[in-house]
């Protein structure tokens, strides 16, 4: 039974065999989650793809509207739940931004320093499943030993290896324990050395290059057509970080901090290195490739400005400074601000109405946005390209069904 | 070894029956006793590769208790037969692609004229048998009724059949060098020093052994081709509806292939039951001086044989663990576009090399192109004619 | 560009389309006419030196007391906004456009206020505007693919009004 084609949207293809529709999860290995995919394939190629979410919505903005900023930190701990310290940030500083409030330059730095550690962690998941995407075992492995590591430093610092509640609106809940800069020091050391390693496992294996060059191209206007954000905007080649070009808040929290925003220009990364490999000339800009690479490139980013934040945080002697208070009452008003998730831009909205509990409390996700590039980039692919596809946009369903 | 009780008055249909049982008794145990072994090597290799903490430390000294837990918790685990799975095809299809990957074994010497069968052209039978797996899962993934599992029998189709092409030139090539098929002369034929193994017979036997290699991996779906299974994409491909029992009888099959694939490559390329040094001969363990020495000879090369198979099972563990898997129309590529055109160039490579050179560059004790006098024991079967 | 300017340039361009602004706040925004969004969107991206090309979220926000005491002392009527966020990756500028809809089309209760839909402007809006539709319950005219998205499509109500009731079963499932 030949199926009518009506739609132009779909792939033509010499040979017409019978469609067929298949469902990619909810339960299936690589779609990271509860992600359901519903693919119209003809053979191995994929004519269509219909991304259904919300399997996992837990309602968390509703539950905002009844508990005040402080005691819903602890559910944006479980919007990205690979990047809980960048959720509480993001919420904490959009907080802040509705009371104009200020906090002290020592809560400043550990705020970079844990995000960025969790940006590391984040990135290392990214890149370990990705590889699992593609059929590749072991790197899972070497970067979830390495992510265990960071996670043991959350869990010196505030108790928690997954769900921190670390940062919260007014500053951090607890200054370090004795010693942590030292073995933060050492963690880093050895993250370093392991970088080429995961290198040459993924980013130079020509296996691994033949499966992600020239897939999923994601032209730059599709890009920011989509919202879409951090990695995935940056593979596309735009130079945006808002980490550096964002609202002045968030800018001022990276002030005198040098970092380099990860992008391509002109056939080349900043920071790669002799012992990273050059981009391959199958590659594509805006493709999975690149997606993945800069993931890669940006822990190093991430090294060296948590190398700067430990040095600042040395230097200061400033008290941390209190986070607010659960009761603490808010203006009436309303304050939107995005912030630098590993994932891309986290954006938190906050409407107060003058009591403790807010009107209204909204979470931009990141994933979301990235996430909903899928049908569009997927259309005309082979089957095996899905699982690189959607594991290069690096969705967290956590985040995308909030 | 019939033909030795039929001496003492047995008859011959139980002589020959009771020996055939005897026969798949010692290789049904040796099958699934490599199946353990590689479950728990696969564990261990892989757990040494990827620096995992489990694998290392669990199950007792050198983890042995690892397997049997497995194989327990196979046994107990429930039956599953999906609502829309034909139900006789669905429970058949794991039988079928073991006895495919157990009958090569009858086929297959484990050292100088120790075979369950010796056929005189074993090689065509061990390729013809091996072909049947796919049987096995085709149907299995076709009776699932589950469109992943329809997935990874089409794919698994697709690619063992195009493999079987390069496969079969790749093993032409030593056959047509050694002048037989029967692996007994074959290994036979490469006795002596490290430089009498086939592979170093020329250059392009050479390269012919890596596209067999390349070939062996893909034709028995293991990583980076195991596309019918292809878990990130078809979550497991033809084994989704499969647990349990049923799901392990497909395991073992993949493990015995493996084995199979490994062996084979030892016998045509590697030397058979040889070692590098003759350590055999220079001690003489061999049937001219003694029977019992020259058992012992050939439990010296059954080891040798074993230690080459495991090595090959070994090394694709290895290229499992560190490779990502190709895509569907890349392995179709690799197959067509690349292994099949070497493959034949290297047979007329081979063809030329041996016209020009037909002695080799380094003395043979044993001329290859010519048909030795064949196995030096057991000698009566030599003509294969021999059927329980 | 400022804020300033911007909102100038559409006051120029929409004349009485534009019903607010305060450039002061934290969050600079613009009251759009409802019907004029379209028009201000189009003008908000295509313009050279504004170029909007970035919607990052629309947000609904229910203004509602649903608790009668309380509903006494605040001193605004129910309504409903929408947000939309835009910036600019070019000349790095942001505004915020805000629109007022009444909470139900023509005050009866149950039809959904409407508005049009620009996720063929932006296409981050096409998810967001099915999400402000499934959580808030407004009504996008025009849209590709107009459904509910993260709740089942078979969900009653829409959870983020004020005066939402959560239903006591769904399918079987005690929910409440």
């Amino acid at each position: 039974m030949a199926i009518e084609q009506v739609d132009p949207e779909l792939v033509e293809f010499d040979v017409r065999t019978d469609e067929m529709l298949i469902n990619m999860g909810p339960q299936h290995p690589s779609t990271h989650g509860v992600l359901r995919l519903v693919l119209r394939t003809d053979g191995e190629v994929v004519t269509n793809v219909v991304p259904h979410i919300g399997y996992l919505h837990r309602c968390a903005e509703k539950i905002g509207e009844k508990l005040s900023p402080r005691q819903w930190i602890p559910y944006t701990d479980r919007l990205d739940y690979l990047a809980g310290m960048n959720m509480n940030l993001g919420w904490a500083m959009a907080v802040e931004k509705l009371l104009d409030l200020e906090i002290s330059d020592r809560a400043r730095h550990l705020r970079v320093m844990m995000c960025e550690l969790n940006r590391i962690a984040s990135h290392l998941v990214a890149a370990g499943c990705y590889g699992l995407d593609l059929g590749s075992f072991t790197p899972f492995l070497y970067t979830f030993r390495e992510r265990e590591k960071i996670l043991s430093l959350f869990e010196e610092v505030c108790g928690a290896r997954l769900t921190y509640s670390y940062i919260t609106p007014g500053g951090v809940t607890a200054d370090l324990p004795p010693g942590w800069l030292d073995r933060c020091e050492q963690f880093l050391g050895e993250f370093e050395e392991v970088i080429p390693e995961l290198h040459a496992v993924l980013t130079s294996n020509e296996i691994f290059i033949r499966r992600t060059a020239g897939i999923g191209v994601l032209s730059r206007e599709m890009a920011v057509n989509y919202g879409t954000s951090g990695p995935v905007l940056r593979g596309s080649g735009v130079d945006w970080d808002l980490r550096r070009d964002g609202e002045v808040r968030v800018t001022k929290m990276y002030e005198d901090y040098k970092f380099e925003v990860i992008v391509e220009v002109e056939g080349h990364y900043p920071q790669d290195r002799d012992d990273y490999p050059p981009v391959p000339p199958e590659a594509v800009l805006g493709d999975c490739w690149h997606r993945f690479y800069i993931r890669m490139i940006e822990c190093v980013q991430s090294i060296i400005l948590i190398r700067q934040a430990m040095e600042k945080y040395r230097q200061c002697d400033e008290p941390l400074g209190e986070p607010i208070k659960t009761n603490q009452r808010l203006p009436k008003g309303e304050a939107y601000l995005e912030t630098e998730a590993p994932k891309g831009q986290m954006g938190f909205m906050v409407v107060g109405d003058g009591t403790a509990i807010p009107w209204r409390v909204r979470a931009r996700s990141s994933s979301f946005c990235n996430l909903s590039v899928t049908g569009e980039i997927c259309r005309g692919c082979l089957l095996a390209d899905v699982p690189a596809i959607v594991g290069s946009l690096d969705i967290v369903l956590g985040e995308i069904d909030r | 070894m019939a033909e030795y009780l039929v001496q003492f008055g047995f008859p011959v249909w139980l002589a020959y029956g009771g020996i055939a049982v005897v026969q798949c008794m010692i290789l049904l145990g040796i099958m699934m006793g490599a199946a353990a072994t590689f479950t728990w090597m696969e564990r261990k290799v892989s757990g040494r590769i990827q620096d995992r903490l489990g694998p290392t430390r669990v199950g007792g000294r050198f983890g042995w208790l690892q397997s049997p837990a497995d194989g327990i918790k196979l046994l107990c685990k429930e039956d599953l037969i999906p609502k829309d799975a034909d139900p006789i095809l669905f429970r058949l299809a794991p039988y079928i692609s073991f006895s495919a990957s157990f009958s090569v074994f009858l086929a297959l010497p484990f050292a100088n004229g120790w075979v369950a069968q010796h056929l005189n052209m074993g090689v065509f039978f061990i390729l013809a048998v091996a072909g049947l797996e796919v049987y096995g899962v085709m149907l299995g993934g076709y009776s699932s009724g589950s469109k992943w599992s329809l997935y990874g029998c089409i794919r698994e189709a697709a690619q063992v059949v195009s493999y079987e092409v390069p496969l079969g030139l790749c093993v032409l090539i030593p056959v047509m060098v050694a002048g037989t098929l029967d692996l007994v002369t074959i290994g036979n034929m490469q006795q002596g020093w490290g430089w009498n193994w086939m592979i170093f017979h020329s250059p392009f036997m050479f390269v012919t052994f890596f596209i067999f290699v390349t070939c062996a991996v893909a034709s028995t779906n293991r990583a980076p081709f195991d596309l019918a299974e292809a878990e990130s994409e078809l979550v497991a491909g033809f084994l989704t509806e499969y647990s349990g029992f049923r799901w392990s009888v497909f395991f073992m099959a993949e493990y015995g292939s493996m084995v199979m694939v490994s062996g084979l490559g030892a016998i045509l390329f590697l030397g058979g039951w040889y070692g590098p040094i003759p350590v055999a001969e220079l001690l003489g363990l061999t049937h001219a001086n003694h029977a019992i020495l020259g058992w012992l000879g050939d439990l010296l090369g059954a080891c040798n044989f074993l230690f080459k198979a495991f090595l090959g099972v070994t090394v694709m563990m290895w290229l499992r663990w560190t490779l990502p898997r190709l895509r569907i129309d890349q392995v179709m590529t690799t197959c067509l576009k690349y292994c099949v055109p070497l493959a034949a160039a290297m047979f007329v490579g081979v063809v030329l090399w041996s016209y020009a050179l037909p002695g080799g560059i380094f003395p043979r004790k044993t001329p290859l192109g010519a048909v030795a006098e064949g196995p030096t024991w057991p000698a009566p079967q030599a003509t294969g004619g021999e059927t329980p | 560009m400022n804020v300033a300017d911007i909102v100038e340039r559409l006051k120029e361009e929409l004349c009485e389309g534009v019903l607010q602004s305060d450039v002061q706040c934290a969050d600079p925004w613009v009251e759009i006419d409802k019907d004029r969004l379209r028009d201000a969107c189009g003008f908000l991206r295509d313009t050279e030196e504004l170029r909007f090309d970035y919607l990052h979220c629309i947000t609904g926000v229910d203004y509602l007391e649903p608790d009668p005491k309380k509903a006494k002392k605040i001193d605004w009527e129910p309504h409903f906004e929408l947000l939309y966020h835009l910036s600019s990756l070019q000349h790095r500028h942001r505004i915020v456009l805000r629109i007022v809809l009444p909470r139900w089309q023509n005050d009866e209760p149950g039809r959904l206020p409407e508005v049009a839909s620009v996720s063929d402007l932006w296409r981050t809006a096409d998810w967001h505007e099915r999400e402000v539709y499934d959580l808030c319950g407004v009504s996008f005219a025009n849209h590709p693919d107009f459904r509910r998205i993260l709740c089942p499509e078979d969900w009653e109500g829409h959870p983020l009004r004020k005066d939402y009731e959560t239903p006591q079963e769904y399918h079987g499932i005690r929910v409440k």
